[in-house]
């Protein structure tokens, strides 16, 4: 996993509430048995029309935010499925950040997995921030994972909170099996005393 | 020192380590592994030089990507990538040694509903898949969630999960249902209530006289959709109930190991002076039969209401039922009842059971659809063979329904199964959301009998009308 201490890039606004799994990546792109490749996919149908051809108007498609890094959305982004193929395609078109005032559950913890910082803030920041990404090619936010602080065009800034392994874990680009494996005695006498307790398991 | 909830029990019961900060290391009972969210799971695990801790708590079923038509079996049916996902997990299944029911097999079927229907899952159990409606399993009183797909690659590889724990909810579902009412009207309504992301960073318990009135089958749809509602899990204590339904099952403990297990089972409820962070309490006789309008299941009403304004919202959702609104081709005003399906999908992990299909079949008896087109597709081989036994099939076939095969099909549309651009749907699926069921789709989400009722009227309809 790639490490995640500062990224500095252009903020795309996405103010839709409710943006679900089905949107960052329609079901037809999950039949893939890889990672990668599925950045021309993101948000496939707000961005291509029945043709395939580009919708002018779907943010990402816009010359000012074709090489967004950032997204700032609406409340409740990642809702619906646990396909990993969301951050994926993220990744893969080269958003590492999103913010909003929440997230689905099963999302958020996707984005750590894959080196993707979800940053959740209060409402008026989240609007500052949407105001910053609505300045096309001005909207250059930087986001100090290491200090947790978001810097906009103007030098304003905002704190953002982060739970501390997982900040570790991003900061170091660290692989989470590596580590459980590293507790594998534990892992031994639970389940020796688990045979115990509950053989039928 | 407060008591401790259904939540607590289990989750303390399988606490491998407990890291200072709350991180917490769980030990998975079960770990359910289907075609779409595996293949780079496994790939990542031979990449690593790793295998399948432990292959006898693993079980593997292909589901969301078959063909659910009859002709199947000839693999033509089947496009390139779809079979490229299936042959890899048939490849997956037999390398690392876990339990496999191929497409051949008669037990095959939608994950949600082979885990419980062979005895996989239990009470107490810690169950994991790489797929948000594992919820399902939490009508067992065992706590079921999804993962993603490195989540997926951890399981196989350690037979634990890192996790911190969430919240606890009771939503609590008093007195009794009226007649026409069902679990999958309860569920909707909850997610109507709190929305969906209500339930985020909690745990849902449902409890309650009309929960605890649900057969298995109910109670089984009521969890499933506790991730509309944004929660991690939902719970239903065990009880008479649970075990009757478990006992027996092919992988169901037996002999002194049943009483062993029973002994724990009793004890799996959560204690009166227990502590919630939340309480959501609902009436019983205040549940109506409902559908949803728009494109996020909490965009729910009675069969009664009419299709709302977009400026009776507040904030930020005004833009986004103004969307819905759009996208499904609804004015506001409009009675819900006089809306026009074209299709009609009975199926899904929510309402593919066999309780789900007697419940269409009794609306459907000696009936005649109106819609272009309707299809049942049974969540389980072993849940065909029974409707086929209960002439159900017939019913459901002389009324001009196709009957399918087993699979997810157009609950998600990943196989053949679509709706074209503009197309309507009546579904028992989980999801609305755009383009869910086929590009440009229209779904609104229902129960089967109100499924039924539409297929027959060829518009949304109050099932009560019809019994
Ligand atoms: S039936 Fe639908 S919701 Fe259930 S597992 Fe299949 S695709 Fe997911």
């Amino acid at each position: 996993m790639e490490k995640f201490d500062k990224l500095t890039g252009v903020a795309a606004p996405m103010p839709l509430y409710n943006i679900d799994t089905d949107m960052i990546i329609p079901k037809q792109f999950l039949k893939t048995i890889k990672r990668s490749g599925l950045g021309v996919n993101l948000f496939d149908e707000m961005r291509y029309d029945d043709q395939g051809n580009e919708i002018p108007d779907f943010v990402l498609n816009k010359p000012a935010y074709r090489d967004a890094k950032i997204i700032v959305a609406g409340d409740n982004f990642g809702c619906g499925s646990s396909r990993e193929h969301a951050p994926w395609a993220l990744l893969d078109f080269g958003i590492r950040c999103v913010i909003s005032t929440s997230f689905a559950d099963i999302f958020y913890n996707n984005c750590f997995k894959n080196g993707i910082l979800p940053i959740v803030l209060p409402q008026e920041d989240v609007d500052k921030l949407m105001d910053d990404a609505e300045r096309g090619s001005n909207a250059v936010l930087t986001v100090d994972l290491e200090e947790q602080v978001i810097t906009g065009p103007d030098g304003g800034t905002v704190r953002f909170d982060i739970d501390p392994w997982r900040k570790h874990c991003l900061l170091n680009g660290l692989d989470d099996i590596g580590l459980t494996l590293e507790k594998g005695a534990a892992i031994d006498s639970f389940e020796d005393q688990a045979a115990q307790a509950r053989p039928w398991v | 020192m407060s008591g401790k909830t259904l939540y607590d029990k289990i989750w303390d019961a399988h606490l491998v380590h407990e890291a200072e900060d709350g991180t917490s290391l769980l030990y998975i009972d079960r770990h359910l592994v289907h075609e779409v969210t595996s293949p780079q799971a496994f790939e990542g695990l031979r990449m690593a030089g790793r295998t399948v801790r432990a292959p006898d708590k693993t079980i593997a079923v292909p589901d969301h990507n078959v063909p659910t038509t009859l002709d199947r079996a000839n693999a033509a049916t089947m496009t390139e990538d779809s079979r490229i996902q299936v042959e890899a997990l048939d490849k997956n299944a037999k390398d690392f040694g876990i339990h496999y029911y191929p497409v051949s097999d008669v037990r095959q079927g939608i994950v949600h509903i082979v885990g419980p229907e062979q005895g996989w899952t239990l009470p107490g159990m810690t169950v994991v898949c790489g797929d948000s409606h594992t919820a399902t399993h939490g009508a067992f009183g065992a706590l079921a969630h999804g993962i993603g797909t490195s989540e997926v690659e951890h399981v196989l590889a350690t037979q634990t999960l890192i996790q911190s724990k969430s919240k606890n909810m009771k939503v609590e579902i008093t007195g009794k249902l009226s007649p026409g009412v069902t679990a999958k009207d309860i569920t909707l309504s909850v997610i109507g209530a709190t929305g969906t992301a209500g339930g985020t960073g909690y745990v849902i318990e449902y409890c309650g006289e009309a929960i605890r009135d649900l057969s298995m089958e109910g109670r089984m749809t009521v969890c499933n959709m506790a991730i509309e509602g944004g929660a991690r899990a939902g719970l239903i204590a065990p009880d008479e109930k649970t075990f009757e339904y478990v006992k027996g099952r092919p992988h169901a403990p037996k002999g002194a190991q049943w009483e062993a297990a029973m002994d724990w089972w009793k004890t799996l409820y959560s204690d009166d002076d227990a502590h919630w962070d939340k309480v959501v309490t609902i009436k019983g006789e205040d549940i109506a039969p409902v559908v949803t309008w728009g494109t996020s299941p909490e965009d729910v009403l009675p069969i009664t209401a009419a299709v709302p304004a977009a400026d009776s919202f507040q904030g930020g959702k005004v833009g986004a039922a103004q969307r819905s609104l759009d996208y499904m081709g609804l004015k506001p005003g409009t009675p819900l009842n006089e809306i026009e399906i074209d299709t009609v999908f009975i199926g899904s992990c929510t309402n593919g059971r066999i309780e789900d299909l007697r419940a269409a079949a009794a609306i459907l008896k000696g009936k005649k659809i109106k819609v272009k087109r309707a299809m049942v597709v049974p969540g389980s081989g072993l849940v065909r063979a029974q409707a086929e036994e209960e002439g159900l099939a017939d019913i459901f076939t002389e009324a001009g329904f196709e009957w399918r095969l087993a699979g997810c099909s157009m609950c998600l549309a990943m196989n053949p199964d679509q709706l074209s651009p503009g197309e309507r749907c009546a579904a028992t699926s989980n999801r609305n959301f755009e383009g869910r069921q086929g590009r440009g789709g229209r779904t609104h989400l229902m129960s089967p009998a109100m499924a039924a009722a539409a297929a027959v009227t060829g518009k949304l309809t109050d099932v009560r009308e019809m019994m």
